[in-house]
């Protein structure tokens, strides 16, 4: 029998009355790359935190180089040269990348810092990482932040990584530089387990895949006999069709223009720099970018939450033909100027819904100012919310259920659903797809494709750039809150894209230099 | 004049300086105590009890044992205090109650608890008055060390304290270096940063927040200790403690939760809180406004840290916030 790096037999782990893994199998060769697939909630990530020792599992047995191990805390799982690389990096944001990386380790020998400094630098150069050792983690990049990770666990002197959705916040140029860089690991024969939504990675990285759905092990494929489909098929248990129908785009008008607006925080950090585009009715308008980049800046700028310093916002109104100015209007202000405009911000239970609060109650948040009476009116809020919960098929017990107690696809689909709901003429949705599985985020791309054949101008920003190829018709990309281009998505491809979302980045640097 | 001027604001200060180590020992670890002037309050309470009962033991006559003088009260006032951490760290830690109700509660019932016993003493001493004068114990507290006996600016501000006074002074050089330089110091303000990754690291965030709290409770129970034994000269009067301990929490702020910062801000806090009386012709009225000083300077250093959007002077990232491991 082959000897494992890491072994899992009949694992099980419940939360109260919630299956989150039922009767597991799973095992990594050594110097292997292992990837795990499965939707939203299939349970992956509280496999791989029983691993790590952040959970103890109910039922089933870990097994280690052949022996089997007990796994009760974190501390643990470092002795037995487990290492995770959490999804929501675990890192001290005021500790500089020494700091963190010597956090929990006793090793019995005397606390010194350079000494750990010196360790590091030589890992980093070992793998190819470029670390800066004394920056604090609140200064650095998403990648920088992944990489103190990476570091982190082999300083410890992991021989199993887990990555935790890993190249989720990376743009495709970081994520194949950390391709790379496992690659390098497992010549080095190292294990390693990958969690990750996207099929493309999948296949180009690991040598196997193990799929989960509904918290049971389904299978694990050898990658070279796997496709997209089949393993969609795996993961989801029926045929899925992954095509997003895109239209021609019809009776295109200039619905929104924008022009030349530049804002600022706070501090006198420069956020948007002179950005203008027009967005057309009946089009999917993308726009891509490093997270931070500006995107939400500019969709509160239109929705009148953001003060700007220069520019115009106009609104064309398909019923009066009159153009009016948004800027510098509060959102009420705005609806009352006839401007039907919907806006699913990618802060849902802090910006979009009132996470406390019933589905009705959410949906009236809307319509609170109708009505004459003192009294508001539930019952026309409330046969939204239940038409909503049946069209979307949003999985509750009922509409007075409080928002909160929701999954994220389904308080997804409760704010998508009252945005379009009030028929707009334009349609702003940031990250609508985020955290959100195949099928709920399949639904998201094909409501906004029928808002875009009703003739709505839809903005969509998104962060999956085989989304954004496939779904809107032309893509704007903004970098360091620059317009770095737009261009047509029919004729467009991700490299592209992302060398435009890194461009004005490093043009900056040279200047700095 | 000036020398004398420092030396009250230094007696005046050491009250504030233990509860503010305390105090910062404890938010170091993500727990925001506000029980601190109620255990303040009960360390200065439980001293007095153990002293009480010392003294009672051994009769009017018989001179007292210098070091079971010292070494009662002492131990009395950190076990009384470290209890009233454990009990805030069992609401807040193990049942993660909310942590500003809880603290609250701590110094409603610290004071209450003070009051009683204050009140109960008093009977037994049979006073008619609520007050205790334990003048025999205070005078080992508050002697000054026997250095030299030459009076000048130099010894007036140095060398004229009880020992708690320069106790508090090393506590918290001690706990600065603890936070800089050790691991354990390390890992604690990892556990008041961010509690989940300090969990993933391995580090017990349990263990830590229960050491640090009643450490730190224990400090500023000595706070409470000083100001009776020293400070009043072992009279004990109910409520005579005053706002000391909001002041201590408030010079948290002021110090940025950095304790080698506070032993400066604690002499100028003491320097405030006494200014008052160091202004001729003052009325009543406007001494009040003269004691709001040092809460106007810590609003001014809350708007300076929040201006300048430093993140090292801000307060521990999970400050307040319960942390359970398995929360989904």
């Amino acid at each position: 029998m082959e000897t494992f790096a890491i072994e899992l037999k009949g694992v099980t782990k419940t939360f109260g009355s919630l299956v989150a893994n039922n009767n597991v199998d799973l095992s990594v060769k050594k110097g292997e790359i292992l990837a795990i697939l499965g939707e939203n909630g299939s349970g992956k990530t509280t496999l791989m935190n029983m691993i790590s020792g952040i959970y103890y599992p109910d039922e089933g047995h870990i097994f280690i180089n052949g022996e089997e191990v007990v796994i009760r805390t974190p501390k643990d799982a470092f002795s037995h040269g487990i290492g995770m690389i959490h999804q929501h990096f675990k890192l001290v944001d005021v500790f500089n990348t020494v700091e963190n990386i010597v956090l929990g380790l006793n090793s019995g020998k005397k606390y010194d810092l350079s000494e750990a400094k010196k360790n590091i630098v030589d890992i980093s150069e070992k793998y190819g990482f470029v670390i800066d050792p004394d920056k604090k983690i609140y200064e650095m990049s998403v990648s920088e932040k992944q990489t103190v990770e990476i570091v982190k666990v082999l300083y410890r002197g992991a021989d199993i990584l887990i990555l935790d959705e890993p190249t989720a916040v990376l743009t495709p140029q970081e994520t194949e530089k950390l391709f790379a860089v496992l690659r390098r690991m497992r010549e080095d024969g190292k294990s390693i387990i990958i969690i990750t939504h996207k099929m493309h990675e999948v296949l180009s990285i690991s040598d196997r895949v193990a799929v989960l759905r509904k918290g049971e092990h389904i299978a694990t494929v050898e990658t070279a006999e796997a496709s997209e489909a089949s393993l969609t098929e795996l993961m989801v248990g029926k045929k899925v069709k992954l095509n997003i129908e895109r239209t021609e785009p019809l009776n295109t008008c200039v619905r929104l223009s924008v022009e030349n607006i530049s804002c600022k925080n706070r501090e006198g950090i420069t956020l948007l720099d002179d950005v203008s585009f027009n967005v057309m009715a009946g089009e999917i308008f993308g726009i891509a970018g490093i997270s931070g980049s500006g995107q939400r800046e500019l969709l509160e700028a239109i929705a009148g939450l953001q003060h700007i310093e220069n520019g115009s916002i106009n609104y064309l109104n398909p019923k009066t033909g009159e153009t009016s100015d948004l800027r510098d209007h509060t959102p009420i202000e705005i609806r009352e100027m006839g401007v039907r405009l919907s806006f699913v911000p990618e802060d849902r239970l802090g910006m979009g819904l009132v996470g406390n609060m019933s589905i009705t109650d959410n949906m009236m948040l809307r319509s609170y100012r109708r009505g004459k009476s003192a009294f508001i009116d539930r019952k026309k809020p409330h046969d939204l919310a239940d038409k909503i919960i049946s069209e979307l098929e949003v999985a509750t017990p009922d509409a007075e259920t409080p928002v909160r107690r929701l999954s994220g696809g389904n308080v997804q689909k409760v704010l998508v659903g009252r945005e379009i709901s009030s028929s707009p003429a334009l349609l702003m949705a940031a990250y609508p797809v985020r955290g959100l599985d195949i099928n709920s985020s399949y639904m998201i791309y094909n409501l906004l494709n029928k808002q875009k054949e009703n003739g709505v101008a839809v903005i969509f920003v998104g962060e999956d750039l085989d989304v954004l190829v496939e779904l809107c018709d032309r893509i704007m990309v903004i970098s360091s809150g620059h317009v770095s281009g737009i261009v047509d998505a029919r004729s467009t491809n991700k490299e592209e894209l992302g060398l435009l979302m890194t461009k004005a980045k490093e043009q900056e640097g040279s200047v700095n230099e | 004049m000036l020398a004398t001027f420092i030396q009250r604001a230094v007696i005046q200060g050491i009250p504030l300086l233990f509860g503010s180590t305390g105090e910062i020992i404890t938010e170091k670890s993500g727990n925001l105590n506000l029980g601190i002037p109620g255990i303040m309050y009960v360390g200065g309470i439980s001293g007095v009890i153990g002293s009480f009962l010392y003294e009672q033991h051994m009769g009017i006559g018989t001179p007292l044992n210098p070091f079971l003088a010292i070494a009662i009260p002492m131990i009395c006032s950190l076990v009384g205090s470290a209890l009233m951490g454990l009990i805030y760290c069992f609401l807040t830690v193990t049942l993660r109650a909310n942590q500003n109700v809880t603290g609250l509660a701590l110094t409603t019932f610290g004071v209450g608890f003070g009051n009683f016993f204050g009140g109960s003493l008093a009977k037994l001493a049979n006073s008619e008055t609520a007050s205790i004068a334990l003048v025999r114990t205070s005078k080992f507290f508050s002697s000054p060390i026997p250095i030299t006996k030459e009076v000048s600016w130099f010894t007036r501000i140095f060398l004229s304290y009880g020992f708690l006074a320069y106790l508090a002074v090393i506590i918290a050089i001690l706990t600065a270096v603890f936070f800089k330089r050790t691991r354990a110091g390390l890992y604690l303000r990892a556990v008041g940063e961010n509690p989940a990754t300090a969990d993933a690291a391995g580090i017990n965030v349990n263990a830590y927040k229960y050491v640090a709290t009643c450490v730190g409770s224990a400090v500023a129970g000595l706070g409470g200790l000083y100001y009776v034994m020293d400070y009043i000269s072992g009279v004990w009067s109910n409520d005579g403690f005053g706002d000391r301990g909001w002041l201590a929490i408030a010079l948290v702020i002021f110090a940025v939760w950095k304790p080698d910062l506070s032993i400066l801000g604690s002499i100028l806090f003491g320097g405030l809180y006494i200014l008052y009386l160091n202004i001729p012709g003052l009325s009543r009225s406007s001494q009040e406004l003269f004691k709001m000083l040092p809460y106007l300077v810590t609003i001014l250093v809350l708007i300076i840290t929040s201006a300048r959007k430093k993140r090292e002077s801000q307060p521990p990232a999970s400050l307040g916030l319960s942390y359970f491991r398995e929360e989904r």
